[in-house]
């Protein structure tokens, strides 16, 4: 019962949230924009394989690298295989890495940033050290070299994603608690009596979370496009299973015999998944800067 | 009476980040004594005023006794009990005891909090009650602190608040608890003028009600002289004058105290008074001067003023002052 209620007034609370939106100008819409986008991707993804024409993993449904007609609307690659049917099926394992690695990085930077910069001291300049250490790096190169170690697949992918970007979670989350931590409301709850893990959740994490939505929504479009390069490098998924990524490594071949279509839907996608988070981020993160609210 | 707060030399130094240049070269540690020895004990039941310039240690002070600060030396004694070196967990059950409202009300009530769990929180940490009896507090406290009708207050958000009606926030979530003392920080400095005597007035009607004990900062001696019982005058972490309201206003010892009060306006502008003027600006508390910290600002300094620093010495009846020239 309570638990119906709280969805109740959980639902009452987004639907008004959604319309003021629209009335908060340009950043807005954007995050608008960027959510109708990414919302159409995952749909389109989910309802892939029902909705397309062809099997997408097949190869030889056509001739080889035929252009776009009537009978392939996009044309085939150089397998034979159906471009329209990879393209609506292709976004699935890169919306997983990306889920996923979003999910580690958010369940290990978050508490890490916490928990660092509210004990401060040794321990957060330990941390501190070997994160900048990691953050110093360009990310690819040790998405790669992780990737590499731990060989290809789903969980692999997001892993060595993961890794790339903890550092973004942890340094704001504990530049953020630095400030935090000095308020008078802060200290007003010490003077009450409660204890750290109490000031922790209840005082300083609400006040951080608006950064950390920020961060997870340009983390996305990131990991996005840092899956996609996994892939098109061969540490990706194999050719059996249908991946933008992939589409765009085994096609670029072909460009130069005159085969456009075979990377340009693939690749329009990717930019289009990841355009469509940070449009997200952009917006909330000059929504949710509290000197800009009213 | 008997007595509900001891401070004995206590003593607060901040130490000061020293450039990497002094760092290699000096060996001398630099720090700002914020409080540099001070003594003092509160009644139960008085209003105690700690009054002074800003910067002259009088929050530090409020902010040691509630131990929300760690003294560098000294003794803090609450109901006779040595709290000085209190371990975490003792120090948590004795905050229900002493609370602190602080300056700023803007800055010390949580964004993310509605105003009843913010009021209501400090009886869920210490396990008092829960559900229907805590809102039930609540909504007691809310109406004792005059935000009424308090349902209507009880999920509204700070910002939606004015800073009147902030201070009242916090002022009932220190005294939910029923605490027996009370640190109040500059509480009425940043409410607009025309309510400051209502938060004052709740204030002094808590003293009664629950026989409250108040430490007052305060830099504003109208304020000071309205509300308090005993008044201590500090000047760079140091008492420097102390005694009651009455003998303190009317017979002011210490040639600082005597400029303080006369720089307090009059409503009657014909009236002729002998006017202090003080020169300069207060020393960095870094480089307090020798001798009596205030000589290098007195216009009637003596020699031996520069050479030891005087005590706190009894000079009437409840009144002390640390001064040789009086």
């Amino acid at each position: 019962m309570v638990r119906i209620e709280m969805k109740r007034s959980m639902l009452a609370r987004i639907v008004p949230g959604f319309t003021s939106l629209v009335k908060k100008g340009p950043s807005g819409q954007m995050v608008i924009i960027g959510m109708i986008i990414v919302l159409a991707l995952v749909i389109m993804t989910a309802m892939g394989p029902w909705i397309a024409p062809h099997d997408p993993s097949r190869s030889g449904v056509g001739r080889i690298r035929i252009p776009p007609n009537w009978q392939f609307p996009l044309g085939t690659n150089h397998l034979g295989q159906d471009v329209l049917s990879r393209t609506l099926c292709g976004g699935s394992i890169m919306l997983q890495v990306s889920a996923l690695s979003v999910l580690l990085c958010f369940a290990i930077g978050v508490p890490l940033g916490l928990f660092s910069s509210y004990v401060g001291g040794f321990v957060d300049s330990a941390f501190s050290l070997v994160i900048d250490a990691v953050y110093a790096f360009p990310g690819l190169v040790i998405a790669i070299a992780i990737a590499a170690m731990l060989g290809p697949g789903v969980v692999n992918m997001a892993l060595s994603i993961a890794v790339v970007y903890i550092p973004s979670y942890f340094r704001i989350v504990r530049s953020q608690v630095l400030s935090i931590k000095e308020l008078t409301y802060v200290e007003a709850a010490r003077s009450v009596g409660a204890k750290w893990y109490t000031i922790l959740s209840r005082y300083i994490l609400p006040n951080v979370v608006p950064s950390i939505v920020v961060v997870i929504t340009i983390n996305f479009a990131d990991a996005i496009l840092t899956a996609a390069g996994l892939t098109f490098i061969g540490l990706g998924v194999t050719y059996d299973i249908p991946d933008w990524g992939w589409d765009l490594t085994n096609g670029r071949t072909y460009i130069s015999s005159g085969a456009w279509w075979i990377i340009a839907f693939p690749g329009l996608m990717i930019i289009l998944l990841a355009l469509g988070f940070t449009l997200i981020g952009e917006g909330l993160s000059e929504l949710l800067n509290p000197k800009l609210q009213r | 009476m008997s007595e509900i707060v001891r401070v004995e030399h206590l003593k607060k130094y901040f130490p000061v980040q020293k450039s990497v240049l002094e760092q290699l070269f000096t060996r001398k540690k630099k720090s700002v004594r914020a409080v540099d020895d001070v003594t003092f004990s509160i009644k139960k039941g008085e209003i105690f005023t700690l009054a002074g310039e800003s910067g002259c240690g009088k929050t530090t002070t409020g902010k040691l006794i509630v131990r929300l600060l760690k003294p560098t030396s000294g003794r803090i004694y609450f109901k006779g009990e040595d709290i000085t070196q209190l371990k975490r967990e003792e120090l948590r059950l004795l905050r229900r005891k002493m609370q602190i409202i602080f300056q700023d009300p803007y800055a010390s009530l949580n964004p993310r909090m509605t105003i009843g769990k913010a009021i209501g929180h400090p009886l869920e940490i210490h396990g008092l009650a829960r559900g229907e009896e805590k809102k039930g507090k609540v909504l007691e406290v809310l109406q004792k602190v005059g935000l009424t009708p308090p349902q209507q207050f009880m999920n509204l958000f700070p910002h939606q608040l004015s800073g009147g009606q902030r201070q009242r926030v916090a002022l009932g979530r220190s005294i939910i608890l029923e605490p027996e003392f009370m640190v109040a920080d500059e509480p009425v400095s940043m409410i607009d003028v025309s309510l400051r005597t209502t938060i004052i007035d709740l204030m002094l009607g808590f003293r009664k009600e629950l026989g409250l004990t108040y430490l007052f900062v305060t830099h504003d001696l109208a304020v000071a002289k309205y509300i308090s019982d005993r008044i201590a005058i500090m000047y760079l972490g140091r008492i420097i004058e102390i005694g009651s309201k009455e003998s303190l206003f009317k017979n002011p010892l210490h040639p600082y105290t005597k400029a303080l009060l006369s720089a307090i306006p009059v409503p009657e502008p014909k009236k002729k008074r002998e006017v202090i003027e003080l020169k300069g600006e207060v020393p960095s508390a870094i480089n307090i001067p020798p001798g009596c910290r205030f000589s290098s600002r007195c216009p009637f300094k003596k020699d031996e003023c520069t050479k030891t620093e005087p005590e706190l010495v009894e000079a009437e009846k409840d009144h002390s002052v640390a001064c040789y020239l009086s």
